[in-house]
């Protein structure tokens, strides 16, 4: 086991920087996850460490060890899981997970002993004899993790590996990988551009955008306390609100944003909380069960007719029509300042 | 536009109008001379007349039992065998060589498809002009670079002529076969390859293990046609050597060609032209297994 | 990885040798002065290889202004564009047909007619050695003209069924929902999407009238008939003499333009080839 660090690292296609820059320090034993959308350079970064793409400058350590240099992906002592699986389609599953040990020279005995451990860990067993095209998406998943697992390696990295997963598939899948994280503890790099993903799994995100990395920490201070609007727009579903008010009591160009699910009606709240209050003219209401998404408009705002967005759970039963507008607030500690040229936080 | 059903929206029998020329083109022209020709083979016929005598097995008799079919039945194999033997090895290396990029890649790609590219028989005739024994540039360079010492007279012997016979095979189908083998390597699933590298396997490992398994329904295919178009070729030999020296290095085609054409005894040359099914039966099945594979394993 | 580099361009280089030095051959033969050619192999001292006398044009003059080479090319382009006329009117419909119409079965018919291009001319060359001479066009660029499709519809129409194949069919039926019907579709909206098929069809056409031997010699007899692939091995003898220069000089520039096409249509072909096994 052993913790990857990553200095000055960068890699240039022509002109396009597709990772510009990034520092990081993953702990032993560490989950974690790359996020950030397409041409984020989160994959970009994983092969770096992978060694299937060479730097273009910077630094790269596996286990205190350097590996930037011509150091092959066989002598890291990483394990990878491909988007598509990357499965042999022409052997069997055992011998799918026998490959790597094979290659380093494993004796059969012990390969024997090693692929049926890993095939029980993920309940896989009876398709060992299988063919690869045999088997569903998610038993495909299965068996690449098998392959990945059965060499013991430093640091597993992981490829967006539920995306080729039909949805109600990824959420069985996902618990699988969660039963994974749980027994393997290995450091683990996870690139994925679902945050949904990223904060069930990871316990430090990194949030990548177009090269760079523009937040790194917790679910929670992901979530609670970001550092610029990008960041507090991705992560969140729905995202943050994020507003100009006509308040002269705050410096000019200021952002105020609020998370939907603190932005409820007034008398949601209890008496007594420090609240900010907001008038909202109501345009839609989506049902959809345990919350409701309200969308509509707040005249504070400098710009009237920009969306805002109020998700209520269905704890809070008050009617909320079409076409009105409410009293609602937000709590005040909730509330987060950002600059609005730059985007970044504003701490008051 | 008119509203109800006509004949141009009938997409079953414009279908079929549109299948027509060509199903007839096949059956009338290829399906009915292929049956002919194996009748043929049960008769005694000759090109001149019209006459057609059932003959029973005679004509196969007759043949089984002439040495010169005999040789030909074996040269035939032995050329096939050891022409696409020989390129299946070197369009395998070729292949490795050529999906590399370096420079100067697109001319030597032109240079390499050139034996393909170029008519049979202007490349038979060529090379006959390099194993001509008395100029013959082959045997110059051995000499010159002191490899040779008595003299290689070509075309003129038996066992040499059939080694050149199959050098010049191989020479012509190696292009074709290189490409197709090149396209199969493109079609590696790259992150299966990168799979393997991350998984330990060195270069050797990876082309044994990993890249030929994947590539076997292509390499079917390459050596498939190979045998098809080497067994049943005409010109090669022709051109050549003309079946010679002394009959000594026909081929079925050649020897067809000699009695049946040349010879007028269609009987005879139909008889030793059905030889040649044996093969492309073979053939068939193989591609048909190929391509059935294909369908299942693409998902 | 430098020593890994300069195998490679030594193994490139081996087999650029192995493929090209007939060509070499060719070409320098074409110009080489007789006295330089007809040098006995055994003197060591002369180089075969390089020009030891000034190259000549006597050979190529020879080639075109006193053998039938001029009429053979005329007589090939015709054939190329009748068979290509034919094979295209047969073949192109048949693919769609097969590809679009046909349904299920669509693709085992197409696989069949694919197969018929297995059957090979030297077993069929006897019955319709006959045949012709029932219709009597013995001796005639007419025999050729029949018979070469039964080698390009088979392969074409397997070409074009692949190639629609990649086409997608939503941008015909768009046009049915339009207000085309089925036949107006193919008359009007199809040919300008199968362009690049037909392109194909009509390119592999002629590479297979060039290179074409067995009908030719089975069928031509007289040298003002012959085609270039036949008449080249087998008429450019004056007594009994080959005079290799002009030979070559032929084989040289059939060979060019043949050259040029295949490597810009090689894709293609092998598309065709490996029956969409593999995605060309």
């Amino acid at each position: 086991m052993a913790g990857v660090e990553v200095r000055g690292l960068e890699k240039h296609f022509g002109d396009l920087r597709a990772v510009d820059g990034v520092n990081l320090s993953i702990r032993e034993g560490e989950f974690v996850v790359l996020l950030g959308s397409s041409g984020s350079g989160k994959t970009t970064l994983l092969r770096m460490i992978a060694g299937l793409e060479r730097p273009s400058s910077g630094e790269i350590y596996i286990g205190g060890e350097r590996v930037d240099g011509d150091v092959p992906p066989r002598a890291r002592g990483i394990a990878m899981v491909f988007q598509s699986y990357a499965l042999y389609p022409h052997r069997t599953v055992f011998k799918n997970i026998s490959f790597p040990l094979e290659a380093h020279g494993v004796p059969r005995k012990q390969i024997e002993e090693k692929v049926r451990w890993a095939a029980e860990l993920f309940s896989i067993t009876r398709y060992l004899d299988r063919y690869p095209r045999q088997l569903s998406g998610g038993e495909r998943q299965r068996v690449a993790l098998c392959r990945a697992l059965v060499r013991d390696p430093k640091v597993f990295l992981l490829d967006e590996p539920l995306a080729n997963l039909d949805a109600k598939l990824r959420n069985t899948a996902r618990d699988d990988l969660k039963r994974f994280k749980r027994q393997i503890k290995t450091t683990t790099v996870y690139v994925t551009h679902d945050q949904v993903e990223a904060m069930g799994l990871g316990d430090r995100i990194v949030v990548m955008e177009r090269g760079k990395v523009r937040q790194v920490g917790t679910p929670q201070q992901v979530y609670e306390d970001p550092v610029d609007t990008f960041v507090a727009t991705f992560v969140g579903q729905p995202p943050m609100n994020l507003l100009e008010l006509a308040d002269p009591s705050l410096p000019p160009r200021t952002l105020v944003g609020f998370r939907p699910e603190h932005f409820l009606p007034r008398r949601a709240f209890a008496a007594g909380e420090s609240l900010r209050p907001f008038r909202f003219a109501v345009r839609r209401v989506e049902y959809l069960g345990s919350d409701r998404y309200v969308y509509g408009s707040t005249p504070e705002s400098s710009n009237p007719y920009s969306t805002v967005i109020a998700k209520l759970p269905a704890t809070v039963a008050l009617a909320v029509p079409e076409g009105e507008t409410h009293e609602f607030a937000v709590p005040i500690a909730t509330l987060r300042y950002f600059d609005a040229d730059t985007g970044l936080r504003r701490r008051p | 536009m008119t509203t109800r059903r006509t004949i141009a929206d009938r997409e079953d029998v414009l279908g079929v109008l549109m299948l027509a020329p060509s199903l007839a083109y096949v059956i009338l022209l290829v399906g009915v001379p292929f049956s002919l020709a194996i009748l043929l083979s049960f008769s005694n016929a000759s090109a001149g007349s019209l006459r057609f005598q059932w003959a029973g097995w005679s004509n196969y008799s007759a043949i089984l039992g002439d040495a010169i079919f005999l040789r030909a039945l074996r040269n035939s194999a032995v050329v096939t065998i050891g022409s696409q033997a020989l390129v299946v090895v070197l369009a395998t290396a070729a292949a490795q060589v050529f999906r590399a990029t370096f420079a100067g890649k697109r001319f030597a790609r032109f240079v390499l498809l050139l034996p393909w590219a170029v008519p049979v028989s202007l490349a038979a005739i060529a090379w006959t002009w390099i194993f001509d024994s008395t100029v013959s540039v082959i045997n110059w360079t051995l000499k010159a670079a002191g490899l040779m010492h008595g003299w290689l007279y070509w075309l003129g012997d038996p066992a040499l002529a059939l080694l050149a016979i199959i050098i010049v095979q191989a020479w012509r189908i190696l292009p074709f076969a290189t490409v197709i083998v090149l396209a199969g390597l493109a079609s590696i699933p790259q992150e299966v390859v990168e799979a393997a590298i991350v998984d330990g396997a060195g270069f050797w490992r990876r082309l044994f293990q990993v890249e030929l398994p994947l590539l076997l329904p292509v390499v079917t295919v390459a050596v498939l046609f190979g045998v098809v178009y080497t067994a049943t070729d005409l010109g090669v030999v022709y051109i050549l050597t003309g079946g010679g020296p002394a009959n000594t290095t026909q081929v079925l085609p050649t020897l067809a060609f000699q009695r049946g054409i040349l010879g007028a005894d269609l009987g005879q040359g139909a008889a030793i032209a059905v030889f040649l099914l044996p093969f492309l039966i073979v053939v068939a099945i193989a591609m048909l297994r190929v391509a059935r594979r294909a369908e299942i394993g693409a998902r | 990885m430098k020593l890994k580099r300069m195998g490679l361009y030594a193994a490139a280089l081996g087999f650029m040798v192995f493929a090209g030095f007939p060509f070499y051959w060719m070409l320098i033969t074409s110009f080489k002065q007789n006295r330089d050619l007809y040098v006995g192999a055994s003197d060591v001292k002369h180089i075969p290889w390089i020009f030891n006398d000034p190259p000549t044009l006597e050979h190529v003059r020879l080639l075109l202004g006193q053998t039938a080479f001029p009429r053979w090319v005329l007589n090939t382009l015709l054939v190329v564009v009748a068979v290509a006329v034919i094979t295209v009117a047969v073949a192109v419909p048949a693919g769609y047909s097969l590809a679009r119409l046909a349904g299920r079965w669509g693709e085992r018919l197409g696989m069949g007619i694919f197969f018929t291009y297995l059957i090979p001319p030297t077993l069929l060359f006897i019955p319709f050695s006959r045949l012709v001479a029932l219709l009597g066009l013995n001796n005639s660029l007419g025999a050729l003209i029949l018979i070469y499709p039964t080698m390009t519809i088979p392969f074409c129409t397997w070409l074009v069924m692949g190639f629609l194949r990649s086409v997608p069919w939503e941008i015909e039926e768009q046009a049915m929902i339009d207000g085309y019907s089925r036949l107006e579709v193919i008359l009007r909206v199809a040919p300008r999407l199968i362009m690049p098929g037909i392109l194909t069809v009509v390119v592999f056409t002629f590479t297979l009238v060039m290179q074409e031997f067995v009908y030719a010699l089975t069928f031509l007899s007289s040298v003002e008939k012959m085609t270039v692939s036949l008449g080249v091995p087998i008429a450019l003898v004056r007594g009994d003499v080959y005079h290799w220069g002009s030979l070559m000089a032929a084989a040289l520039f059939t060979s060019i333009p043949l050259a040029i096409v295949y490597n810009l249509f090689i894709d293609r072909f092998i598309q065709g080839f490996t029956m969409g096994a593999v995605k060309g």
